[in-house]
């Protein structure tokens, strides 16, 4: 299989039918086989280099049509599942698609001959194909919330599977989005990187931690050695993680999420029991250090606006917030003792910075106290001066040194 | 009495003995014999003295600095802190360095146009005008050399601009380039230079061009405008009179130094890494900004030529022209007082183009 000749038939044929016919014939121009040199008939069979359709299409050239919708992954398989072929184009690319879909839910449904999943087509869009690094794909990871919310928002189509169809609206709210679109870190998680995506399935109860896991690794480590893990995450619990953090719609976590009536804590232990005493110390833990945290850096941006040179104590206010991200870190064991030594260390710099910034504004005051009174001396010395040219040049040398 | 005449003829005799050896009296009677002319234009006379005064801080702040700051890549953006933050009055001695070498560009800057407007160029001033000019030269150097030694971030993506620029050059260009730079990038060894041309080369060129420069202006004596004729200028001592009233005004200039310094600390910024990205809107000091903001909006080709070094060309013409000035512009002040409102005109607007766009 080498480069695509110049004079392509399928394109030059379907490129002068009707607009449905055509579809196929405007869309390649795009598609990344096209780019690496494959054709139409590398896909679908049949000559590409006669013009007459009975040759071109014939089955004795091995032409394949349109693929039924059950046949797609099979289709697309017959080179992507193999590495002597996949070599030649995408030496890095993974062979195993195809291994994973039929063990998704997607692909096992499919089997069955539901024909309404998806299949490869429905995500990677169908001649058009782009590349997953290409911004303008539909699985390039910007895009991937709104690919998959294409069927899984569509509550007619999600009717007969009886599930829900607002993940995707949740997902907008969530901090993952924010970190995805605003800052732009396409390594943000996506419905893919917790549900997988040719294997794609909902993760289990008791496997949910451990999809959080990959990326919050410490955080899932203390939880593994917390009291919460046989309760979350064993047999009619609420999913690990989920149970506090919920899944698609994952805001930003907060103190108020320990302490108070409206707690997620007081969704299990009753105010005023000693786990929900010991939430809310912790909670006060948290709020006490990062107020500190706060006040310091309010002073020292302050001092800063001076002109007063506080770098120091602003880089050690980041080791400060440091300690304040591991306190919470290290609230996941849900043992408090876990948590004392980020907060002695983070209240000890947060006391520091504190003083190193009242230091930087009581210099800058007395930078001012010192320039006033040496404007007042500048001021005397000129008017001294001032004085002693009126006398020279009022006739009283007499009275000035005597020059040598 | 007796005790008396003998201390004063001790003192005599020691002042001949060292007359004899040093003729110090010479300087005497120079200074005695110095006069000021009195006009309208007076007051632009001190504004030499202004940037004499400047230069004197620079040198006595520079020392000082010289004590505690380390010229490596490792080591000089945290000696500043250190000296900033832990030296006594280190702050103000590196905040007066610094706005004193603006305050100091800026005065030579007023001086130079002071001398085009009162055409105190003219014959047989062409040398002077020369040496001043040569100085200002200088002045923009140790600028340029100074500006990257606290090695931070502004500084050093500044001086990369600074010296692609200079690599724009045609032929000698990229040697240029690699000359200021000690290799193919900005790193420890352009600090290296950038520290030797600020403390030792441009300091040594600079200290016998200034003496020079005096000399003349000592030798030839301050011009007069050229419509008064000289008979019918008024005079003043130079010492102690001028001298008294330049002494005024540089008292007030450390003021405004002092204030300065005292109220706008001389920001240090964050340590130079070459692997982060250009800090968004970076551009030189003021005084490059004009000369910037023209490169900026050269189109990148003009014709058969690449803009930039159209821009280079164009810069080194207006310098060409403008240091031969004396020679062409005799007997055509009106056209060279003309093209020294021109310049002002475009460096004032294309300095503020630079600051707000």
């Amino acid at each position: 299989m080498g480069a695509a000749p110049a004079q392509d038939s399928c394109v030059t044929c379907h490129s002068a039918l009707d607009d449905a016919a055509k579809g196929p014939a405007a869309l390649i121009k795009n598609d990344v086989h096209i780019a690496h040199g494959l054709s139409c008939a590398d896909c679908h069979g049949g000559d590409r280099t006669s013009d007459d359709p009975e040759v071109s299409m014939s089955k004795a050239k091995g032409f394949k049509g349109k693929p039924a919708r059950t046949d797609i992954p099979k289709f697309c398989a017959s080179c992507h599942s193999n590495p002597d072929f996949m070599r030649k184009y995408a030496p890095q690319e993974r062979v195993d698609q195809f291994e994973l879909y039929q063990t998704s839910v997607h692909g096992k449904r499919l089997a069955g001959g539901d024909t309404a999943v998806a299949t490869c087509i429905d995500c990677h869009s169908v001649h058009d194909i782009r590349s997953v690094k290409d911004t303008m794909s539909p699985v390039y990871p910007l895009r991937v919330p709104e690919t998959c919310s294409r069927c899984h928002s569509d509550q007619q189509k999600m009717a007969p599977y009886k599930i829900p169809t607002n993940q995707f609206e949740q997902y907008k709210t969530s901090v993952h989005w924010a970190a995805l679109t605003k800052r732009g870190d396409l390594s943000a998680p996506t419905c893919a990187s917790c549900h997988g995506n040719h294997g794609a399935k909902p993760p289990q109860v008791g496997s949910v931690s451990d999809v959080c896991g990959t990326c919050h690794v410490l955080f899932d480590q203390l939880y593994q050695k917390s009291a919460h893990k046989a309760v979350f995450s064993g047999a009619g619990g609420g999913g690990g993680c989920m149970v506090c953090h919920s899944n698609h719609g994952i805001q930003n976590p907060s103190t108020k999420m320990l302490a108070g009536a409206t707690s997620v804590c007081s969704g299990c232990h009753e105010q005023g029991t000693p786990q929900a005493k010991t939430a809310a110390q912790m909670a006060s833990w948290i709020d006490g250090l990062d107020g500190a945290l706060k006040q310091s850096e309010t002073v020292l941006t302050s001092a800063e606006k001076y002109g007063m040179e506080v770098s120091e104590a602003q880089v050690r206010l980041i080791d400060g917030r440091e300690n304040l991200v591991k306190a919470q870190l290290a609230l996941h064991s849900m043992q408090p003792a876990d948590m004392q030594k980020p907060i002695d260390l983070g209240m000890a710099i947060a006391k520091d910075t504190l003083q190193a910034g009242q230091d930087a504004l009581h210099e800058k005051d007395i930078r001012r106290y010192g320039l006033a009174v040496s404007v007042i001396l500048i001021a005397i010395a000129m008017f001294a001066v001032r004085t002693l040219i009126r006398r020279i040049e009022n006739g009283k040398q007499a009275e000035l040194p005597k020059t040598l | 009495m007796g005790n008396n005449l003998s201390s004063t003829e001790f003192k005599a005799k020691t002042l001949d003995w060292l007359d004899e050896r040093t003729g110090w009296r010479m300087v005497r009677d120079l200074m005695d014999h110095k006069v000021v002319p009195i006009h309208a234009g007076t007051k632009w006379y001190y504004f030499g003295g202004i940037t004499l005064f400047l230069f004197g801080v620079q040198i006595f702040t520079g020392v000082l600095l010289l004590l505690y700051y380390r010229p490596t890549v490792a080591e000089a953006f945290d000696s500043v802190r250190f000296l900033m933050t832990r030296v006594e009055f280190g702050w103000l001695i590196r905040s007066i360095h610094s706005w004193s070498a603006n305050l100091l560009i800026l005065s030579a800057f007023i001086h130079m146009f002071s001398v085009v407007f009162t055409h105190a160029y003219r014959r047989p001033r062409e040398l002077t005008w020369l040496s001043g000019i040569v100085l200002l030269g200088l002045l923009l150097g140790f600028g340029f050399s100074g500006y990257l030694l606290p090695w931070n971030q502004i500084s050093y993506f500044a001086t990369k601009v600074g010296t692609d620029v200079a690599g724009t050059m045609p032929v000698a260009g990229p040697t240029l380039s690699r000359f200021l730079r000690g290799g193919e990038d900005v790193g420890g060894a352009t600090l290296t230079r950038f520290f030797d041309f600020h403390v030792i080369i441009l300091p040594l060129i600079a200290f016998g061009l200034v003496g020079l420069h005096v000399l003349l202006v000592q030798k030839h004596g301050m011009s007069t405008p050229s419509d008064i004729p000289p008979e019918k200028v008024a005079q003043m001592k130079f010492f102690p009179n001028f001298f008294l009233r330049e002494l005024v005004v540089w008292y007030g200039v450390l003021a405004v130094l002092g204030t300065l310094a005292a109220i706008f600390p001389w920001e240090l910024g964050e340590k130079a890494d070459p692997f982060a990205s250009a800090p968004a809107g970076i551009r030189p000091e003021w005084y490059f900004l004009a000369q910037f903001y023209t490169l900026k909006l050269i189109p990148s080709h003009v014709w058969i030529l690449e803009g930039e070094l159209l821009g280079l060309f164009g810069f080194g013409a207006l310098a060409a022209g403008w240091v031969l000035l004396p020679f062409w512009a005799a007997g055509r002040h009106k056209l060279a007082s003309g093209v020294g409102v021109f310049l002002i005109c475009y460096l004032a607007a294309f300095t503020f183009l630079g600051y707000v766009k």
